[in-house]
């Protein structure tokens, strides 16, 4: 019998606030990315091409069509999973590291994934070929921090790990540094300057199938593991003794982060802040309960990366490396995060 | 059903700290851990419950071996009280109680609904319903160990164990907390606590275990290991006794 039906949630009313303006961010972001650029399209003839997408309608005028379809539809799919996909791994991993200043590359994802794609331009392999050493390497990464962090007998396992990962994130940043060297700097250099400051303009249709796979099986894994990241978050003993396998834990976070940074990484170069910036936006909206702030996080991370690649596609005559605008418009945001301490992480 | 542990070495990674401890706890009774800082009380209440690993000797739950249980199984049976702390994120009392739960959900799961029943039965019998949805950032420190108290309970354990259960709390705090410990032994749970202050001993516990240089130097019944003789010698230290019709106190003197 459930005659005395508990009071409502604590904070529900809030979350619900919360959530609708998460939908509405990435709503907008879907809506301007795909109607803004050198050919505007009008939310009519988007509205139509909706329409005849799910049967019925003439689909709006061809042109239209043609760019939406082949040329920013791939583009802004791509940019709403990595957004969401970076988004959702900095919650995870602010949680399992207990520090809000935590980002998803914490573990060199991003500095593996960087000397692997460098390496790909220095023998002039194929976007395919870039793209899956880039990967390769991001994962390579941070198994080697995690073997390290392992290895490494100490009482708090999670400090020790990011201890290891910062240490070899700088190994793999003077790699970097060797290989851009040793590059061609007509040919190889500019290709992998550009590619380390972040782009979603390179993305076409075949790579939204291997970007898909990773992103999916690891946002979706997170979002499973949400309930847990909270008692995560208590630290490796109050976690235990509530009863979680925190091993088997900390290792899926993790594997899964670390699957959805390297694919993104992989697609699109190094995009920062997203991962940082966007959980304490999450937070701010429905509170700091993993079990609501990860799912709003993915929106939010998905919304604001649009509006950011549209910027980037239109500002300027030439396009901006979104890594540029992440940190333009993550530093400010980040500084008033951090003023506003109380709402927003401690 | 008893909380065991026989022939205990304990320490922290290679490095021994207390040898030959042997410790029981049965249902219904609060027992301290008695002794002055640094004398291996934390250490024993840890690998105690599982979470450092036992040198030498082994510890029993209801006669199975801890090491053979699961993180679940652990949690089902014993509930862990940490020191009072602060913590990274502003969750709600609500949310920090429902992580008691956490043993009686499948991996994947989210909470039920009778999880969230649990959650506010626990949050009713401490008193602190009215509570649920103040960030646990913001509480003050009597509070918070109302709370962790009731995390605990939400956890359906067969024992409980906290670690200095009072410290940091004013005088107020000290004297709730204290008496939500001794009504949570009179439930039938078995209760384990460790402490530095034998007045503290004196008002919750029915037996004490005296600990130095992570030895048990001595245990039994409070009114015969509470004396002057005894904590002198426990603490190295001269001290006072002070008797009235209520009762007895301890001071340092």
């Amino acid at each position: 019998m459930t005659t005395k039906r508990a009071l409502p949630r604590a904070g529900a009313k809030r979350a619900t606030i919360g959530y609708a303006i998460a939908c509405l961010v990435l709503l907008a972001g879907l809506v301007l990315a795909l109607c803004v650029g050198r050919y505007p399209v009008s939310g009519r003839d988007l509205l139509d091409l909706l329409a005849a997408q799910f049967g019925g309608g003439a689909g709006g005028s061809p042109a239209a069509q043609a760019v939406i379809l082949s040329v920013r539809g791939p583009r802004v799919l791509a940019g709403a999973l990595v957004g969401a996909a970076l988004a959702v791994a900095g919650t995870a991993f602010q949680g399992l590291f207990r520090n809000p200043l935590v980002s998803p590359d914490i573990l060199g994802a991003s500095s593996g994934a960087a000397l692997g794609a460098v390496l790909g331009i220095y023998f002039s392999f194929n976007v395919f070929g870039i793209e899956l050493l880039a990967f390769a390497g991001g994962l390579a990464a941070v198994v080697a921090v995690y073997l390290l962090g392992s290895a490494i007998r100490a009482r708090d396992p999670v400090l020790v790990l990011v201890l290891a990962g910062i240490v070899i994130g700088s190994l793999l940043g003077a790699g970097v540094g060797l290989v851009k060297y040793l590059a061609d700097p007509y040919n190889q250099l500019p290709a992998m300057t550009f590619w380390l400051l972040g782009s979603l303009a390179a993305v076409n249709p075949a790579d939204l199938a291997p970007l898909f796979g990773p992103v999916a099986a690891g946002t979706i894994g997170l979002l499973l593991l949400r309930h847990r990241m909270n008692v995560m978050s208590l630290g490796e003993e109050e976690a235990i003794a509530l009863g979680v396998p925190t091993r088997l834990l900390r290792v899926a976070i993790i594997a899964a982060a670390t699957l959805v940074t390297s694919a993104s990484v992989a697609v699109a170069g190094i995009i920062g802040w997203i991962g940082l910036v966007v959980p304490h936006l999450a937070r701010a909206l429905v509170g700091p309960d993993f079990a609501r702030a990860v799912p709003a996080a993915a929106l939010v991370g998905g919304g604001l990366l649009l509006f950011i690649d549209t910027l980037a596609r239109t500002a300027a005559p030439i396009e901006i490396p979104l890594g540029i605008l992440t940190a333009a418009i993550g530093t400010p945001i980040f500084i008033w995060l951090l003023a506003d301490v109380q709402r927003s992480w401690s | 059903m008893t909380l065991e542990g026989r022939r205990l070495a304990i320490g922290h990674g290679r490095h021994v700290i207390g040898r030959d401890i042997d410790i029981v706890l049965h249902p219904g009774e609060a027992v301290a851990l008695l002794g002055p800082n640094g004398g291996g009380k934390t250490t024993l209440l840890k690998t105690l419950i599982g979470l450092i690993p036992a040198h030498d000797g082994e510890v029993t739950i209801g006669g199975r071996k801890l090491t053979r249980l699961s993180a679940r199984e652990r949690a089902r049976l014993v509930a862990y009280v940490p020191q009072v702390h602060v913590g990274t994120f502003a969750f709600s009392v609500e949310t920090v109680v429902l992580m008691g739960r956490t043993a009686h959900m499948p991996l994947f799961a989210r909470p039920s609904p009778s999880d969230h029943d649990a959650t506010r039965a626990a949050l009713e019998r401490l008193g602190i319903a009215g509570l649920a949805a103040r960030p646990y950032t913001e509480i003050s420190g009597g509070e918070r160990q109302l709370v962790l108290l009731a995390r605990a309970l939400a956890q359906r354990p067969r024992f409980i164990v906290l670690d200095e259960p009072t410290a940091n709390l004013d005088f107020g705090n000290q004297g709730k907390v204290i008496g939500e410990i001794r009504a949570l032994a009179q439930t039938g749970l078995g209760v384990l606590f460790t402490t530095h202050d034998p007045n503290q001993a004196l008002r919750i516990a029915a037996r004490v275990y005296l600990m130095r240089h992570g030895r048990c130097v001595a245990d039994g019944p409070v009114q015969d290991m509470l004396t002057r003789e005894r904590l002198e010698a426990v603490y190295d230290a001269p001290i006072r006794v002070l008797s009235a019709a209520g009762g007895t106190a301890f001071l340092p003197a």
